[in-house]
């Protein structure tokens, strides 16, 4: 399968290699060399490369490439999951994915990189195995082991690999016992130029933080899980529960993880999932309360009219927007200048705050500057990338932070033909806007009482205000 | 070379000691390099020994090289391996690690790392071993001396030691050594050890792209991998399947069902590739589903609920469907074929993107149409993931979206292209986009075009215009609109726009150039100032071709293009020759200056193909005395009408590559691609996936080895989490399960069957009579016998079973066979684990033959029972102040006897226990048991005592008193207390003589945890109001005819679990409470029963594991 592994940074050099199988010379990059070059953003590299002998299968993180040789049929998708895990389990132990992380903790990624694949295949990739094969390197770790020589390699025999929970370490014990998970939830939303939604959904994830000693066996359910109609898993979660119960029980890994990754949709699907769904949920309606049996006949005959109002009432009540924004971008024909208007304000908060706001426009390029006055916060404006960023902080209702002013544009040349779109962040505190509510946690299997926490955000995810 | 594995190699480290001493070491390597040389047979094995006289040295060479001469590279590194310090060792391996990872070279290193092969610093080996993958292959000699340690490290008991030792031994390329591996192969593909196993599986490909001569004995040992009945080997083995012999789908068979149960238990990377062959198998084995499309149309409601459909019609109609198979009509799926894609289904909601690519891509080549769609959410959420993931989906949904519009029209908005988005990713949105529109979709895809050709983004633009020629092709409707806009774009102000719209606009303007002189009259005054040639050539084709549209400008067109000739790109000068040949042919008097001026520009063009086009075109139009034939023909040859193009999406039929794989994604074969079968036309035989039943004898000893691997989710909790292959109706399941077990165990034949069930009757009689029989052998012999007609049993409820809400308990019962063989292994559990007290495997399998003895030589009779729980009954209402439980709500204990300590474990001490069901004295949290000691041996055992407990969390013991001594043949009876914390985790210490330690554990049934309560029907009413919805269980189940009487009923219940009946109004309901004995939950069993023996059991306890395992138990007690 993956036959070599090849680390690059941004100025082209080829700082680290790995090869599983027999060695492929570097030379092999060069393909990859031209086809960067051909794109003339590194976005755009094509991740899938097909050279005279190998294909290369790279991915972009963090500044850096993960170019895979590949010599035969293989699902594309198969490397470059495998690719980001590696990138995922360098940040993990290095604390960022950098190529200067890299490079001082070289001999530790080499042995990361030889325990997850064996022969190309992947063997370890599991972060708590790979923890107990490789401890990860501490400031204070490494003082100690320079004064007595000891290593990053466990001398235990990990077991981990031998269970059937391989995500999570034998013999885990903590003093304080603590399980913390964060929802957080992202708006991905495209505005148009009046204003009107285009389209908006929810992508949400719950980040979890399990400190548990030994073997817990957790179950988290919702007040709400209807709301979770399509979601990924993390393997240790009991499907069949969740479809049973809407519960998500599961042992959990030790350390952080992502639990469940979800996503709540303005669009209205009729397909036949929603009608199977709705007809579960009246079933186990029926189960539960047997005095409501004839409503549910009732429900039942007016099943499909009732679940598209739903939805249709889900559409507008589920992604709600919190921020308008307010804008007049114009520029003059002849003219080397032109105006800038844009005012941000709160909608439908729910009596949060709204943090952290950040606004960033790649501006046209004949722009050559810009001289804006906030009335909140304040801007930048990079002549070079023809980015403007207004970092206006938080927002009261009381006084809409604005930013305002004129546009100079490069003389001569003909007007831009459209205006720039508006990219938009922000954070709101203890908030899931979908909704979404933790009812309860409950430990099975261990007899302490672990300190529990649930902690909501909603952020702007691909935020886009045309205008 | 046969037996040559069995060679055991010299190690350097034992080499090296006499060695040391030598005055002469380069002598003595010169003449043994040339004893390598002489060696013309270049035996392996005289190299091996060699070798490592040879590694020490010239190391030890180069070291007195070092000295004398000058400072040769990395001799620092060298003098710090062959220091006796292991921390300045790992200093100089992390060095040339570093130095490997830079890519620079560091073989000259070879002799000095390898020499600390067999270092005993883990991490120096480790580094020394990645040293020795990457550098075996240019040094192969020199790498054989390190064999003899992995040798060594494959005889290791430590199972990770083994799967090390034969993971590096197989990296190693060295080709001498293929037997050797070979050899390690094949012996670690029957280890204990899962893991070691799986090692192995990884090791047949190095080894077979080592040397493919042995694809033979590799493919016997694929073969032997593939009836593993692990998850951790599943994948592996696929995998190396897939790289060794593809082909041989054969060898699929026997395990398909088994794949497919494990499938969602298989780590993510072995998910994938068991999933992709599995594809390719289906298509081999099963009918096409669509074959009947016409059929299902014609009742679209019936195949739009097809799958549940399919799971109401009960075994019976399916196994009447597959023997109508043959006739193939109407079409019914295989259940084997809906067996995969009902387990694979779960996986759309994995978390990797490779396997819900997988799954997807499955369900595109196999599923019914009317079942695809469910596809289509998953792979829209992987939208929201890294953009290279992003890349490769959309480009699968590309290819999809074209075959399978209407799958991905509901998310149509989800496509919508954000301006930070990747060139690349953009323009494969806006071709699913394209592919989405329809007559209905259309206006709103329009109008995020229209936004679209304002971005920054030319490349971007250019596709968006194609896009919008693409949707006025095929939607007729708007054909019209399109033009207008793309004319529109004609005044815009970047060529490239323009250029592209020129270009589609020709292509549009094909379709009904008539109505259209206006918009040919524009293009043709844009020849001043587009400069893009393609956009050019593109007009001059246009005028052209409909010349007699604008007759008075085409010549104008011409004389300008003239000028400008000799400045033109190659394919504008090709399409003037064009325009000059027809506009010659149409309006000869205008043009045959202008033409011939041009034509005889080609004539000296640099370009030969412009030359030639020149030459032809004269030929063909110039009217010569010689030829005239063609030249009278020229104007239908130039002027023919010609069909206008049809605009394609360029992922038109790429779905005859397997989506998902890079084939696909490259639209060329890869090397290694495995082509997607095509349908069969007839169905192959279905039979050829039976499994047979194993024999019981055979089976116990897979149970031995299964005792490790023991399915996480089956032990400790009854409930089912993903062991199983979960699906949202576990009824179906049980049914598809049942039929193959139910085919494996007897023939095809109706009447072979109907035997069947009479020897299920009477298993049946004789398992309940072992249920009253006390001996525990005799329960075991029967629980292994009991296991082969165990699936028809199941089968058979199943057919009566018609409940779908059924929970997960039934399903576990009835689900593969794996778990099956499980279950009566974690019964077993209860003997000592010998894998602890005895060392040996050859024990084992001596005990094993023990528990067969007789139950006349046991040493215990049942009247001690009696007695002695008696005596403990006496004991517990003397000693304890707690509520008088009334007698009757408890029967005299719970479960029979358990095994503690087998009497030859135990060196004649026999040790059983009981659950006593009195409250224990001490603490009334604990759960009290009584062990009964009896000593068989001839001599008395003394100082009887419970030593240090190794316990779980939470779970404490209150140990007997010691018992001073027991002399022979004598038995007692001890009362310990285990507070268990409400979980079925089994409590472990030790049993300590004066001599011995005996490792043993004691595992409670679930209906040990609680203590009866008594209340009145209306508190229990109350109690149960309370815990509904998650707290309730409920499961339906059929009460045999044997177990309908209330006395039967509350036996079983109550024998089961230690509840205490709460009375009830009604005769055919039964009711029970207890409280579970560390947190006091209450826990409530209800049992509905009619008359006809359809039964539905409910228990409501907060503790929802409890009451899970609880509902199972029961169930299990009462259908039985």
């Amino acid at each position: 399968m993956i036959h070599s592994l090849f680390l690059i940074n941004c100025s082209g050099d080829i700082f680290l290699e790995k090869h599983w199988k027999s060695v492929v010379s570097q030379s092999v990059c060069d393909y990859f060399f031209e086809a960067q070059e051909k794109a003339a953003d590194v976005e755009n590299v094509p991740p899938v490369i097909s050279t005279p002998h190998h294909y290369l299968i790279s991915i972009y993180r963090d500044k850096l490439f993960f170019v895979s040789v590949i010599q035969t049929e293989v699902p594309p998708l198969f490397v470059i999951e495998f690719l980001h895990r590696v990138a995922d389990t360098f940040q993990d132990y290095f604390g960022e994915c950098s190529e200067a992380a890299i490079k001082d903790n070289v001999v530790i990624v080499y042995e990361l990189l030889e325990e997850m694949l064996d022969n190309g295949f992947p063997l370890a990739t599991e972060s708590n195995i790979l923890k107990e094969l490789i401890k990860p390197p501490t400031i204070l770790r490494s003082v100690v082991n320079s004064i007595t020589g000891s290593s990053n390699v466990g001398d235990t025999l990990p077991t981990g690999q031998l269970s059937n929970i391989p995500w999570r370490r034998a013999g885990v014990k903590y003093t304080n016992n603590e399980a913390y998970f964060d929802v957080v939830e992202e708006i991905d939303a495209i505005i148009d130029k009046s204003g009107s939604t285009v389209f908006a959904e929810i992508q949400g994830v719950i980040d979890a933080c399990i400190k548990l000693s030994g073997m817990p066996d957790l179950s988290l359910s919702f007040m709400n899980p209807r709301l979770l109609d399509d979601v990924s898993f993390h393997p240790c979660i009991r499907f069949k529960r969740w479809e049973s119960e809407r519960v998500l029980s599961f042992i959990p890994p030790d350390g952080n993880f992502r639990l469940i990754s979800y996503r709540v949709s303005s669009q209205k699907y009729v397909d036949g999932s929603t009608r199977i769904c709705h007809h579960i949920s009246v079933c186990w309606v029926e189960l539960t309360f047997p005095c409501f049996m004839l409503t549910v006949g009732y429900l039942n005959s007016s099943l499909l009219p009732l679940a598209m109002a739903h939805e249709e009432t889900r559409k507008n009540c589920l992604v709600a927007i919190p921020v308008y924004v307010k804008h007049s971008i114009s520029f003059k024909e002849n003219s080397s200048c032109g105006r800038f208007d844009v005012t941000i304000g709160p909608k439908q908060n729910m009596g949060k705050t709204i943090e952290g706001v950040t606004v960033t426009v790649h501006m046209p390029k004949v722009v050559l500057n810009m001289n804006l006055t906030p009335t909140q916060g304040s801007y930048t404006f990079d002549p070079v990338t023809k980015v403007l960023t207004w970092d206006v902080g938080k927002i009261t209702p009381q006084k809409l932070p604005s930013l305002k002013g004129l546009v100079n544009l490069q003389s001569g040349a003909p007007k831009p033909e459209e205006n720039p779109s508006l990219n938009i962040q922000f954070k709101i505190q203890q908030l899931a806007i979908s909704g979404l509510k933790v009812n309860r946690l409950d430990m099975y299997g261990e007899k302490y009482k672990p300190f529990k926490g649930v902690k909501y955000v909603t952020k702007a995810g691909k935020f886009q205000v045309r205008t | 070379m046969p037996g040559a594995g069995e060679l055991l190699l010299p190690s350097s480290d034992s080499l090296a000691s006499p060695l040391c001493s030598g005055r002469r070491p380069l002598s003595t390597l010169l003449s043994i390099k040339n004893l390598l040389r002489k060696d013309t047979a270049y035996n392996p094995w005289s190299v091996s020994f060699l070798a490592p006289l040879l590694s020490f040295l010239s190391a030890k060479h180069s070291h007195i090289s070092a000295k004398c001469g000058p400072m040769t590279r990395h001799d620092d590194l060298k003098e710090m391996l062959d220091t006796n310090k292991d921390s300045l060792k790992l200093e100089a391996m992390k060095r040339i690690v570093a130095m490997i990872a830079r890519g620079k070279n560091a073989s000259d290193l070879f002799p000095a790392v390898v020499k600390n092969v067999a270092c005993k610093n883990i991490e120096v080996k480790k580094l020394v071993y990645v040293y020795l993958v990457r550098y075996a292959e240019e040094q192969q000699d020199l790498a054989l001396l390190s064999i003899s340690t992995f040798q060594r490290g494959l005889k290791d008991p430590n199972q990770l030691i083994r799967a090390s030792a034969l993971r590096v031994l197989s990296s190693i390329r060295v080709p001498i050594i293929v037997p050797i591996m070979m050899l390690a192969i094949k012996e670690a593909a029957s280890d204990m050890s899962p893991y070691v196993r799986k090692t192995a599986a990884h090791a047949i490909p190095k080894l077979y792209s080592l040397d493919s001569d042995q694809k033979d004995q590799l493919i016997e040992v694929i073969e032997k991998l593939l009836a593993d009945k692990t998850t951790l080997v599943a994948g592996s083995v696929v995998m190396a399947f897939e790289e060794v012999c593809p082909e041989r789908i054969d060898l699929i068979h026997k395990n398909y069902r088994k794949l497919c149960n494990l499938l969602i238990d298989v780590e993510e990377w072995g998910q994938v590739v068991i999933i992709s062959m599995l594809t390719r198998y289906a298509r081999t084995q099963f009918l096409s589903p669509t074959q009947n499309e016409s059929l299902l149309e014609e009742n679209p409601e019936k195949a739009f609920y097809g799958s549940e459909e399919d799971e109401a019609k009960g075994p019976g109609s399916e196994e009447a469907a597959a023997a109508a198979l043959p006739t193939r009509k109407p079409y019914v799926m295989d259940p084997d074929h809906r067996l995969l894609l009902r387990n694979t289904k779960p996986l759309l909601q994995s978390r990797s993107a490779a396997v819900v690519m997988a799954v997807a891509q499955l369900y595109f080549h196999l599923a019914p149409k009317a079942e695809v769609g469910v596809i289509a959410k998953a792979l829209v959420r992987l939208l929201r993931s890294h953009s290279e993931v992003q890349y490769v989906v959309l480009q699968n949904v590309a290819t999809m979206s074209i075959k399978r519009r209407g799958m991905f029209e509901p998310y149509l908005k989800s496509f919508y292209i954000r301006s930070t988005d990747p060139t690349q990713i953009k323009i494969l949105k806006l071709e699913v986009l394209t592919n989405l529109a329809n007559e209905t979709n259309i206006p709103t895809v329009l109008r995020e075009f229209q936004t679209y050709i304002r971005s920054m983004d030319k490349d971007f633009v250019a596709a968006t215009i194609q896009a919008i020629g693409r949707c006025a092709t095929n939607i007729g409707r708007v054909r019209d609109t399109c033009l207008n806009g793309l004319v529109q774009l004609l005044s815009n102000r970047d060529e490239l726009v323009v250029a592209e719209s020129v270009v589609v606009i020709k292509k549009l303007l094909q379709m009904q150039p008539a109505q259209h002189g206006e918009i040919i009259k524009h293009l043709a005054k844009l020849t001043d100032n587009i400069q893009v040639p393609m956009a050019r050539a593109s007009i001059l084709w246009l005028i052209g071709e409909y010349c007699e549209h604008v007759p008075r400008i085409a010549p104008d067109v011409l004389r300008k293009m003239a000028k400008s000739f000799t400045a033109e790109e190659d394919i504008v000068k090709l399409q003037v020759i064009n325009l000059a040949a027809k506009l010659y042919l149409t309006n000869s008097k205008q043009t045959k200056l202008l033409t011939q001026y041009v034509l005889s520009l080609a004539k000296y063009d640099q370009n030969y193909d412009i030359r030639d086009r020149a030459r032809f075109t004269r030929q063909l139009i110039v009217p010569s005395e010689q030829g005239g034939a063609l030249s009278r023909h020229a104007k239908k040859l130039f002027l023919a009408p010609k069909p206008a193009p049809v605009l394609e999406s360029s992922f038109k039929d790429r779905d005859h590559f397997q989506l998902g794989s890079l084939s696909h994604l490259l639209n060329a074969k890869a090397t290694g691609y495995q082509e997607l079968p095509d349908w069969p036309e007839e169905a192959p035989d279905p039979s050829v996936r039976n499994v047979e039943v194993p024999e019981w004898t055979k089976c116990s000893n897979r149970e031995k080895r299964k005792e490790k691997e023991k399915p996480f989710y089956s032990d400790s909790e009854g409930e089912s989490g993903p062991t199983e292959s979960a699906d949202s109706d576990p009824e179906s399941e049980s049914e598809s399960d049942s039929k193959s077990s139910s085919e494996s165990g007897s023939g095809e034949s109706s009447s072979e069957s109907d035997n069947e069930d009479q020897d299920e009757d009477e298993e049946k009689g004789r398992s309940s009579e072992s249920e009253q029989s006390e001996e525990e052998g005799e329960k075991k012999k029967m629980k292994k016998r009991k296991k082969v007609p165990e699936g028809q049993r199941e089968g058979s409820s199943s057919d009566e079973g018609s409940d779908s809400s059924s929970s997960s308990s039934e399903s576990e019962m009835t689900s593969d066979t794996e778990e099956e063989q499980v279950e009566p292994a974690s019964w077993r559990k209860k003997t000592p684990p010998s894998g602890k007290s005895a060392p040996a495997a050859k024990e084992i399998s001596l005990l094993d033959l023990e528990d067969f003895t007789p139950p006349s030589v046991q040493p215990l009779s049942p009247p001690t029972v009696v007695s002695t729980s008696l005596a403990a009954d006496l004991e517990g209402l003397t000693l304890t102040d707690s509520p008088l439980v009334p007698s009757l709500l408890s029967p005299v204990s719970g479960a029979g006897r358990q095994e503690l300590l087998h009497r030859v474990a135990g060196e004649g001490l026999a040790v059983d226990y009981t659950f006593s069901r009195q409250p224990f004295s001490g603490d009334p949290h604990m759960v009290s048991v009584h062990i009964h000691f009896s000593n068989s041996s001839d001599t008395p055992i003394k100082g009887l005592h419970v030593g240090t407990p190794k316990l779980p969390a939470g779970i404490s013991i209150q140990e007997f008193p010691e018992i001073e001594s027991l002399s022979p043949g004598e038995s007692t009876t001890a009362i310990m207390g285990i507070n268990f914390c409400d979980s079925t985790q089994a409590a472990n210490f030790q049993l300590c003589t004066q001599t011995r330690q005996f490792y043993v554990s004691i595992q409670p049934p679930v209906g040990e945890l609680m203590a009866p309560v008594f209340m009145s029907e209306n508190e229990f009413k109350k109690e149960q109001g309370k815990l509904t919805g998650m707290n309730e269980i409920t499961e339906k189940l059929t009460l045999p005819d044997a177990s309908r009487s209330d006395h039967v009923v509350v036996q079983k219940v109550t024998a089961t679990a230690n509840l205490g009946r709460v009375p009830c109004g009604t005769s055919d309901e039964y009711r029970f409470a207890g409280r579970t004995l560390t947190s006091g939950s209450l826990v409530l069993l209800t049992l509905d029963a009619r008359p006809t023996g359809a039964a539905q059991l409910t228990v409501n306890s907060e503790k929802m594991v409890i009451g899970t395992m609880l509902v199972k138990d029961v169930v299990q007690a009462l259908t039985q």
